[in-house]
């Protein structure tokens, strides 16, 4: 039986065009080397779709095996379902008025996302940012990446069997949550971060909170690798499984903890240091197996240089001004807009027409989300639009190599592969 | 305005403008980043060398730009990374407005994969040689592409075939 047969029984409403085109990649993939079984296909080949409405997949992420008994044979991954425009939503709207919009880009690092929009947009309308405010978003921006690298770890050790350890780390997530809300008033989507500098200092309130789960987490963190480090369970749901050779990482592109896992030690924060990185000491922790467990080590070792960067930053945190003084770059403080004139124009200002780099003006800045390398590129016309504005999204570099990766593994370490690499299809699909 | 270049970066320009004398339009800096601009013809020669001479082994993205203009409308930019030196450089090219192709350079970095299908979708332009040249975002069955100027920010009623609100398609 002919793959182009099963094909017409898989009966489909909608994007005829579509689900025929992705059939018909999966099948020309590696025609080259295949050879097609003409057995019974129920029990040697199958076409599986996994996704997208599958619990494991974090998100809308649609995988289309192509099955041997239970050995996947070859993969094609259909991605968009969660595609809202985001590039064309920016260029109709100020750079300020974007800003929400990354919040829900990458949605478990809204800091992270916050804060590379900021950075490009200073980058390129060449806005200085307060000491202190520098400070503010690494200590922002190491929380988010412990709070992304936390809902990886409860749900990658659930797709490896442990349930209850999900809620484990979702106590510590909560607890980031809560630190967040005295940030910024916000829980999920923080938006804390502005064009400048950051929205407001952080209270004493909130100080508190970050010390005390600074000191608290890293024991915690014993914990869990004391539950996960010697679990035969766990090590044999993971050791060599996804395996991305380390000669391939570079070649098809993985970034983030997937690339270091594969021994390049590529963190925009050493490369290109954004914020104050270049002051404050901490390692890139790197593996060279390159499979789902060289990963686990990678993120949870960098949970505790997150950790490192935290207390630096609380040394080091110094006084002064949270947000540029020049009301032609950033948004003037509240005490300004409610009891000055001038305050209230600059703010409506800042409102109508934002902040205008120059005319033809281009730059790139990236920085390092928990998922790998988070780049904005701007170009400007001048106005307070972007003309264009692209976002190297690490969640949709790092799909491509699942691709690649799936391909001759098993079917039931699908999920763990997935929950290994760590994609969230919000700044995947745009 | 001359170029303040930092040595691996003039390092890149000095070999490409070497090499490929007749093939560079114009280097230039804008916020600090580099962008090369070449001869489209002349982009899998120019990666390839990028590629193995100058060690810009990592692909980080490629993007399309509308310039909307009535002259080589669409701008294609490769962001590539060198691990060694750590330069980053931008190479530019730009194609027409009627059937804009270029060739895919999927053969030199395998990364430009779903980077080149993603400019695809979102201008139009068309990549030879790519080995799955489809859609990323949108259904095939969109005739659209959306990131081109002249496409309404609220989309084009009908262009999509929508699921029926109703139970049963009544």
């Amino acid at each position: 039986m002919k793959l182009t047969d099963i094909q017409s029984k898989v009966n489909s409403t909608f994007f005829k065009e579509h689900q025929k085109k992705l059939y018909q990649s999966l099948e020309d993939k590696h025609t080259s080397i295949e050879e097609m079984d003409d057995g019974d296909p129920l029990t040697t080949k199958m076409i599986l779709n996994m996704g997208p409405q599958h619990p494991a997949t974090h998100g809308v992420l649609r995988l289309v095996l192509q099955l041997d008994g239970e050995t996947i044979e070859k993969t094609k991954l259909d991605i968009g379902y969660l595609h809202r425009g985001v590039e064309k939503i920016a260029e109709n709207k100020t750079y300020q008025e974007f800003m929400p919009y990354t919040d829900r880009m990458d949605y478990l690092s809204p800091y992270s996302n916050n804060v590379a929009l900021c950075t490009a947009v200073e980058k390129i309308a060449s806005v200085e940012v307060p000491e202190r405010a520098h400070y503010i978003r690494m200590i922002g921006c190491e929380l988010a990446r412990i709070s992304s690298h936390l809902l990886w770890l409860g749900t990658m050790v659930m797709d490896a069997g442990a349930i209850s350890f999900f809620i484990w780390t979702f106590k510590e997530r909560e607890k980031i949550y809560d630190i967040m809300d005295r940030i910024g008033g916000h829980r999920f989507t923080i938006s804390h971060s502005r064009i400048g500098g950051v929205a407001n200092d952080l209270t004493d309130e909130a100080m508190s909170h970050i010390k005390e789960f600074v000191n608290t987490f890293p024991n915690e963190l014993r914990d869990y690798h004391k539950l996960l480090d010697r679990n035969r369970i766990f090590f044999d749901r993971n050791e060599a499984v996804g395996v991305l050779k380390t000669e391939d990482a570079l070649k098809i592109g993985a970034t983030g903890p997937v690339l270091r896992a594969c021994g390049y030690a590529l963190d925009m924060r050493k490369l290109a240091p954004y914020a104050r990185y270049n002051e404050v000491d901490f390692d890139i922790p790197t593996r060279l197996e390159g499979d789902n467990l060289a990963r686990y080590y990678v993120r949870m070792e960098e949970m505790s240089e997150s950790i490192r960067i935290i207390q630096q930053c609380l040394d080091k945190l110094p006084k002064g001004p949270v947000r540029a003084d020049n009301a032609k770059q950033a948004y003037p403080s509240k005490d300004e807009v409610y009891y000055s004139m001038e305050g209230m124009i600059h703010d409506f200002m800042m409102t109508d027409t934002g902040i205008c780099p120059p005319d033809g003006a281009e730059s790139y800045h990236a920085v390092e989300s928990p998922k790998g390398e988070l780049g904005y590129y701007i170009q400007s016309d001048g106005t307070g639009h972007p003309w264009r504005l692209k976002i190297n999204a690490p969640s949709f570099t790092n799909l491509q190599v699942l691709e690649n990766m799936l391909d001759g593994e098993m079917v039931a370490d699908t999920v763990v592969i997935i929950g290994g690499l760590d994609p969230v299809l919000g700044e995947a699909d745009k | 305005m001359s170029l303040q270049l930092s040595e691996p970066l003039q390092k890149t320009v000095d070999a490409l403008t070497e090499n490929f004398s007749d093939k560079v339009i114009e280097v230039y800096q804008s916020s600090g980043d580099t962008f090369i601009r070449v001869e489209a013809d002349a982009i899998i020669q120019i990666s390839t060398f990028l590629r193995d001479e100058l060690h810009y082994v990592y692909l980080s993205d490629i993007f399309g730009i509308d310039r909307y203009t009535s002259e080589e409308r669409f701008e294609v930019v490769y962001n590539l990374l060198s691990l060694k030196t750590k330069a980053r450089v931008f190479i530019k090219v730009r194609c027409e407005e009627e059937n804009p192709e270029l060739e895919s350079v999927n053969s030199v970095w395998p990364a430009a994969g779903w980077n080149e299908r993603e400019v695809y979708d979102m201008f139009g332009v068309f990549f030879r040689n790519h080995p799955d040249l489809r859609r990323i975002f949108l259904p095939e069955d969109f005739q659209y592409f959306p990131l081109r100027k002249e496409f309404p920010l609220l989309g084009i009623p009908g262009s999509i075939e929508l699921p029926s609100t109703t139970p049963d398609n009544d």
